[in-house]
C-alpha cells in the first residue's frame, strides 16, 4: 500500500473533471465520455488491487490542514475493510453508470460538461469513504450534496428542476448542521477527530466516558445520516431529485451517496453502541421510513418516482438494521441494494429513452417484446428487491427481518409490511411497464427498439450481480461478515444460528413478496386496471398519491412562516430601527430649529431671559 | 525595512495618482498598489525571519504622541488583507470608465493608505486620527461616483458619515479618559493600567458605539444597505472587503483587551448580538430584490458571525474570526464584482430583470459559483476553515450558541441558492450576455485561487496569527 496509489485512486476522477471542464466541448463528445469513463475504471481497478493486497488498516497522512485549541486535523486517508469495501461498489458501479452514460446522454450538448460532474462525485465519494478523519469526510459529503445539486439541476432552463436541485442541497444541509454539531461534541470531548484515534480512546476509557454527551453527539450525526440518506424528516428531497438525468438518479440517488449516512453510522458503530437510547431512534425512525415510504410509492404513476420511494423505503430498511446494532446486515443490504436499484434506475432509464422521455407509467405497457433486455435484466432485479429466494435481496433484506425479529416483534412487523408493499408496488411497476398492450401514441410505437449495447451490457452486470450478490453473506457462512468483522467494536449481531424460527420467518418473508407479486399480477395482468386519473383519487389514496401532504407541511410550518419573518423584517423592524436611529439625528435638528425660533432680534426679549436667569441663578446660590 | 515603508508607497501613490491624469490614472495606482502588496510580502517574510518591522517615534511631545506602529502577526495579516485586496480591486474595475479618474483612484489608495494605518497604529490618537481619515475617501467615493440620483446618493452617503462619525466620538471620548488615567496613549500601556469594573463598562460601551456602527452589528446597521447600493462597485468593495474589518480588528485589538472584565463578564450577551445579526441578516437576506442589497445583508450575517467568534474569548473563536475575516473579504469582493459584470451587460441590480445567463456564459457561471459556494463555506473553500473554529469556539461556552448559529448554513445556503437560481438559470435571457473578458476572468481566477489554496492549506496564516492572539488571550486572563 503506498500512498501513489491511492493519490492516483483519489485524484484520477478529479482529472477526469478538470479535463472535461476545460476541454470536453473541444475534444467531442465521444472523448468527453470516453476520458469520463476511462478515469473512473481506473480508479475501479486501484480499488480491486487494494482489495486483493491490503490485509491491515493503513492511514495515509499528506499534510496538515487545520489548527484548533485542543486538536489538529490532517488531510490524511484511511484504508480498511469498510472505506475498500465501499470503494469497490461504488467505483464498480460508478464505471457501469459511466459507460451507460455515453450512450443515453449522445444526444445533449452538453454532454462533457455531464461527465465533468459525474467525475467530481465519484472523486468526492471517494473522498468521503476514505478520509481518516471527520473533516476529510466533510469534504467528500458536502461535495456529493454539491454535485447531487449540479445535476439535479443539469437542465437549468427548467425553472422546476432547479427548485428540486435547490430543495436537496438546503434540506441536506440541514442535516450537515446536525453532522457538524455531533462533531463539535466528539471534538470536545475527546481532542480528535481522526476515526482510529477516536475509537482508540474510546475503547480505552470505557469506564470514564461521558455518556450523556455521546449519546447527543450520536443523535445529532444521526440527523446528518438523515439528511444525506433521506430519512425522516429530510427524506423529501429524494423524490424530487428525480429531476436529473436518469443515470445520476442511478448513481446518486440509489447506489451511492445515498449510503453515505450509513457509511457514516457504521464507521462510528463504537460510538452508536454506546447509545442504546439513540439507537432505538433510529431503529424506529428507519422502520416508519421504509412503511411510510412504500405506502407512498404504491399510488406513484411516474417510473422514476416509485424507484425514488422505494429507494427511501430501502434505506429504511437500511437503518433499522443499523438501529438494532446489526451493522453488517446493514451494509450487506447497502451492497445488494446498490446491484439492484442501479439496474433498475437504469432499466428504466432505457424505457424512458425509447419512449423519447416519457416517464408516466400508464402510457406504457406491452414493452416486453421489444425491449427483452431491459425487460430481463429488470424482472430479476425486481424479484430481487421483492425478496425472492435466492436473489440477493432474499438473503440480505432476510437479515434485517430477523434481526428485527430478535430485536422487537413490532419493529419486524413494521419491516415485513414494508417488503411485501415493495414487492407489490414493483410488479405494479413491472406489469404496467412491460406487460399488456402499449398506450403510447402511435408515432412511439413503431420507433420501439430496444436500447444499443452501451446501455444494455451494464444492465446485464447489474443483474447478474442482482442474482448471485447474496453469495457474500449466506446466513451460515458469511464472507461479509467474516471480512468486515475487525470494523466493529461488538460481535453480537455476527452471525445468526439457523434455527426453527429463521426458518419459519424466512418463509413467512418469501410467502409475503409472493403474496404483494400475486396480487399486482391479479389487479394488473388479470383484471387489467390502470391507476386512475390522479384527480379521481378518494380517501386514503389520495393521501398517498399527494405523500401524506408532507411537502405541503413543510412549506406551510417552515418555508412560509421563514417568508413571513422575512417580510416582516423588512417592512417593520427595519424601518423601526432606521427611523429610530435616525430619528435622534432628527431630534437634533429639532432642538436646533426650535432654539433657532428664540433668536428673534428682539432685545426686550433677550434682557427678559437675562433677568430671569439672573434672578434664578441668585435665588439657587443665596436663598436656597 | 519596517512597515512605514507601505504606508509611504500608498501616501505617495494616491499622490502620484492625482497628478498622473486621468489616461493613466488606473495603471498608476495598480502600480503602486501592487508594490506596496510586493513590500507587505517582503515584510511578512522579515517577520517570519524573526526581525522587528515595527516602527517608533515620538510625534507631537504635549500631549504625547506617538508615530508608534506596531507590527505582530494579527497587524500584518489584516495589512496583507488590505494591500492584496486593493490591487485586486483597482484591476476588477479596468472594464468600467470613470469621469475624472484620477480623482476616484487617488482615493482608493489614500483609503488604503488610512485603513492599513489603522491595522498598524498603537498609539491611540494615531490609531483614531487614521480611522477617521479612512471615511473621508469613502464618502467622496460613493457620493460622486456612486449609482442613482444625485440626491438618494448624498442622502444614504451623509447617514453613513454622520452615523459612524457619531460613534466614533464615543470612543475618542473613551481614550480621552484613559489618557488621563495614564498619561499615555500608548497601546502597551493602556494594556498594564487597572480600572474599576464600572470605569470598564463604560469604555466597552464607548468602544461598542464605535465599532458596532463600522462593522456594523445589529441594530447599529441601518446605514449598510443603501450605501452598499449607492456606492460604486469599487467603493462597495473596499467597505466590504476592508473597511468593515477594521471595526472587527479594533475589537480584538482595542476592546475586549482594555475592558477585558466586562468583555469576560457579559460576553454571552455580545455572542448573542452577533448570532441574532446572522440570524436576522440571514432572514432578511431572503427578501432582497436588488443583488448588491442581498449581498450587504449575507454580509451583515457573516460579520455578525465573525463578532460573535472574537466574543467568545477562546483561541478557536478568535482565530476563527481572522481567519473569517481574510476569507469573507475575498468572497465578498469576488461576489460584488460578479454584481459588477452583471451590471456592465444589462445596466441593473434589479434581480427580477436577470435570469438566463447561464446558457450565454458558462465561464461567468462558473466562477460565480465558486463564489456562492466559497460564502456558504463549502468544505475545501477559505471559509469553511474559520467558519468551523468559530462555529466550534460556541460549543466551548454554550451549545445552542452553536445551533443557532449554525443556522448560517441553512440559511445562506438557501438565500444564496436562490439568489443564483434567479439571476443566472432559467430560459436564455433575451438580452445578450457576452461571457467574460480577459480581465474579468483573471480576476476571478485572482480571488479564487486565494480561496481554494488557503481553504485546502490554512497554516501559513494560521501559524501567522496564533501568537498575536495568545497574547490577546494573555491580556485579557492577565489578573491586575
Amino acid at each position: 500500500m503506498n500512498s501513489t496509489l491511492a493519490l492516483i485512486l483519489v485524484l484520477a476522477p478529479f482529472l477526469g473533471f478538470l479535463t472535461n471542464v476545460f476541454f470536453g466541448k473541444k475534444l467531442g463528445k465521444s472523448v468527453a465520455g470516453f476520458i469520463g469513463t476511462t478515469t473512473i475504471v481506473v480508479s475501479f481497478a486501484i480499488s480491486v488491487l487494494l482489495f486483493m493486497t491490503s490485509k491491515d488498516t493503513v492511514q495515509i497522512s499528506l499534510f496538515d490542514w487545520m489548527q484548533l485549541a485542543n486538536f489538529k486535523v490532517d488531510f490524511g486517508f484511511l484504508f480498511d475493510q469498510l472505506s475498500i469495501l465501499w470503494l469497490l461498489f461504488v467505483t464498480g458501479i460508478g464505471s457501469l453508470i459511466h459507460l451507460y452514460s455515453i450512450s443515453y446522454m449522445h444526444d445533449d450538448e452538453n454532454m462533457h460538461k455531464f461527465f465533468a460532474y459525474l467525475n467530481l462525485f465519484v472523486f468526492f465519494m471517494i473522498t468521503l469513504v476514505i478520509g481518516n478523519n471527520f473533516l476529510v469526510m466533510f469534504i467528500g459529503w458536502e461535495g456529493v450534496g454539491l454535485c447531487s445539486y449540479l445535476l439535479i439541476g443539469f437542465w437549468h432552463k427548467n425553472h422546476e428542476y432547479n427548485d428540486a436541485a435547490k430543495k436537496a442541497f438546503i434540506m441536506n444541509r440541514i442535516g450537515d448542521l446536525g453532522l457538524l454539531i455531533g462533531v463539535f461534541i466528539l471534538a470536545a470531548l475527546f481532542s480528535s477527530l481522526n476515526f482510529v484515534d477516536l475509537k482508540t480512546i474510546i475503547q480505552g476509557n470505557a469506564g470514564a466516558l461521558n455518556l450523556r454527551w455521546i449519546s447527543i453527539a450520536a443523535f445529532a450525526l444521526f440527523i446528518g445520516a438523515t439528511g444525506k440518506s433521506a430519512q425522516i424528516p429530510l427524506y423529501t428531497w429524494l423524490p424530487d431529485a428525480m429531476a436529473g438525468p436518469t443515470p445520476v438518479s442511478a448513481l446518486i440517488h440509489a447506489a451511492t451517496m445515498v449510503t453515505a449516512g450509513i457509511f457514516m453510522i457504521t464507521r462510528l458503530n463504537f460510538v452508536f453502541d454506546l447509545a442504546p437510547q439513540v439507537q432505538t431512534i433510529i431503529a424506529v425512525v428507519g422502520a416508519i421510513t421504509a412503511l411510510l415510504a412504500a405506502t407512498i410509492g404504491l399510488l406513484q404513476n411516474d417510473i422514476k418516482k416509485v424507484l425514488a420511494y422505494s429507494t427511501v423505503s430501502q434505506l429504511g430498511l437500511m437503518f433499522l438494521a443499523l438501529g438494532l446494532g446489526a451493522y453488517q446486515v446493514a451494509v450487506f443490504h447497502v451492497i445488494t441494494h446498490a446491484f439492484f436499484k442501479a439496474c433498475l434506475f437504469l432499466g428504466s432509464g432505457s424505457v424512458i429513452h425509447a419512449l423519447h422521455g416519457e416517464q408516466d407509467m400508464r402510457n406504457m405497457g406491452g414493452l416486453k417484446k421489444a425491449m427483452p433486455i431491459t425487460f430481463w435484466t429488470m424482472m430479476i432485479a425486481s424479484l430481487a428487491i421483492a425478496g425472492i429466494f435466492p436473489l440477493a435481496g432474499f438473503w440480505s433484506k432476510d437479515e434485517i427481518l430477523i434481526s428485527a425479529f430478535h430485536g422487537s416483534i413490532t419493529l419486524w412487523i413494521v419491516g415485513s409490511v414494508a417488503s411485501i408493499l415493495t414487492a407489490f408496488y414493483m410488479f405494479r411497476l413491472m406489469y404496467l411497464t412491460f406487460f399488456n398492450d402499449f398506450r403510447g401514441a402511435a408515432t412511439q410505437k413503431s420507433h420501439l427498439h430496444e436500447s444499443p449495447a452501451l446501455i444494455t451490457f451494464p444492465l446485464v452486470i447489474l443483474a447478474l450481480l442482482s442474482f448471485f450478490g447474496g453469495l457474500i453473506s449466506l446466513p451460515t457462512n458469511s464472507w461479509l461478515n467474516h471480512y468486515l468483522a475487525p470494523i466493529f467494536s461488538s460481535t453480537a449481531h455476527a452471525e445468526h444460528v439457523l434455527g426453527s424460527t429463521e426458518y419459519v420467518l424466512m418463509a413467512i418473508a418469501m410467502l409475503g413478496a409472493i403474496f404483494g407479486i400475486g396480487y399486482a399480477y391479479f389487479k394488473y395482468i388479470k383484471k387489467q386496471q390502470l391507476p386512475v386519473e390522479p384527480s379521481e383519487l378518494t380517501g386514503i389514496s389520495k393521501v398517498l398519491y399527494h405523500k401524506y401532504y408532507i411537502d405541503e407541511l413543510y412549506m406551510a410550518l417552515v418555508v412560509k412562516p421563514l417568508n413571513k419573518l422575512a417580510a416582516f423584517f423588512k417592512k417593520s423592524v427595519e424601518t423601526a430601527i432606521s427611523d429610530f436611529i435616525f430619528g435622534i439625528g432628527e431630534l437634533t435638528n429639532a432642538i436646533g430649529r426650535a432654539g433657532k425660533e428664540l433668536q428673534t432680534g428682539s432685545i426686550g426679549l433677550y434682557l427678559f431671559g437675562f433677568v430671569i436667569g439672573v434672578g434664578t441663578i441668585l435665588f439657587y446660590l443665596f436663598l436656597a | 525595512m519596517d512597515v512605514t515603508i507601505i504606508l509611504l508607497l500608498l501616501f505617495f501613490g494616491a499622490i502620484a495618482t492625482y497628478f498622473s491624469g486621468d489616461k493613466f490614472a488606473a495603471k498608476v495606482a495598480l502600480f503602486f498598489s501592487c508594490a506596496s502588496f510586493g513590500a507587505t510580502l517582503y515584510i511578512l517574510n522579515n517577520f517570519n525571519a524573526g526581525l522587528n518591522v515595527g516602527y517608533f517615534s515620538q510625534w507631537i511631545n504635549l500631549p504625547k504622541i506617538a508615530f508608534a506602529l506596531n507590527a505582530d502577526g494579527l497587524s500584518l495579516l489584516m495589512l496583507l488583507l488590505t494591500t492584496s485586496l486593493t490591487p485586486i480591486i483597482i484591476y476588477s474595475s479596468f472594464g468600467n470608465h470613470f469621469e475624472s479618474s484620477k480623482n476616484l483612484y487617488a482615493l482608493v489608495l489614500f483609503m488604503a493608505f488610512a485603513m492599513c494605518g489603522t491595522f498598524l497604529a498603537s498609539d491611540v490618537l494615531l490609531y483614531y486620527i487614521f480611522w477617521e481619515l479612512a471615511l473621508v475617501p469613502i464618502y467622496f467615493i460613493a457620493l460622486v461616483w456612486g449609482n442613482g440620483s444625485a440626491e438618494s446618493r448624498k442622502k444614504a452617503v451623509v447617514k453613513f458619515f454622520i452615523y459612524t462619525l457619531a460613534g466614533s466620538l464615543f470612543m475618542l471620548v473613551g481614550f480621552v479618559y484613559l489618557y488621563q488615567k495614564t498619561g499615555s496613549f500608548l497601546l502597551g500601556d493602556l494594556y498594564k493600567i487597572s480600572l474599576s469594573p464600572t470605569e470598564q463598562s463604560w469604555i466597552f460601551l464607548a468602544f461598542f458605539l464605535a465599532y458596532a456602527i463600522k462593522i456594523p452589528l445589529i441594530p447599529f446597521h441601518s446605514w449598510q444597505a443603501k450605501v452598499y447600493q449607492k456606492a460604486p462597485t469599487i467603493g462597495t468593495m473596499l467597505l466590504s472587503g476592508i473597511m468593515l474589518k477594521m471595526g472587527l480588528y479594533s475589537v480584538l485589538r482595542w476592546q475586549i483587551t482594555i475592558a477585558k472584565a466586562t468583555a469576560i463578564e457579559y460576553k454571552n450577551w455580545y455572542i448573542a448580538i452577533g448570532i441574532a445579526g446572522v440570524i436576522y441578516g440571514s432572514v432578511l437576506a431572503l427578501r432582497q430584490k436588488n443583488l448588491k442589497k442581498l449581498l450587504a445583508y449575507s454580509s451583515l450575517a457573516h460579520v455578525g458571525l465573525i463578532a460573535a467568534g472574537a466574543f467568545t474569548l477562546t483561541i478557536d473563536g478568535m482565530r476563527g474570526a481572522v481567519l473569517q475575516m481574510l476569507a469573507h473579504g475575498f468572497v465578498v469582493v469576488g461576489l460584488f464584482y460578479a454584481a459588477e459584470i452583471i451590471d456592465r451587460r444589462f445596466q441593473t441590480h434589479e434581480i427580477s430583470k436577470m435570469g438566463g445567463i447561464r446558457s450565454q456564459a458558462p465561464k461567468f457561471t462558473s466562477m460565480f459559483m465558486i463564489l456562492v459556494l466559497a460564502s456558504v463555506a463549502l468544505p475545501g473553500t477559505f471559509n469553511f476553515v474559520g467558519e468551523f473554529a468559530v462555529l466550534y469556539s460556541f460549543v466551548q461556552v454554550n451549545i445552542w450558541f452553536s445551533i443557532i448559529g449554525g443556522l448560517t448554513i441553512v440559511l445562506g445556503a438557501y438565500y444564496m441558492l436562490k439568489m443564483f437560481q434567479n439571476v443566472m438559470l432559467g430560459e436564455t435571457n433575451e438580452k445578450v450576455f457576452n461571457d467574460l473578458t480577459f480581465n474579468e476572468s483573471f480576476t476571478f481566477f485572482l480571488i479564487i485561487a486565494v480561496i481554494f489554496f488557503f481553504g485546502l492549506y490554512p497554516k501559513p496564516i494560521t501559524d501567522l496569527i496564533t501568537p498575536s492572539i495568545e497574547n490577546i488571550l494573555l491580556q485579557i486572563n492577565r489578573i491586575n
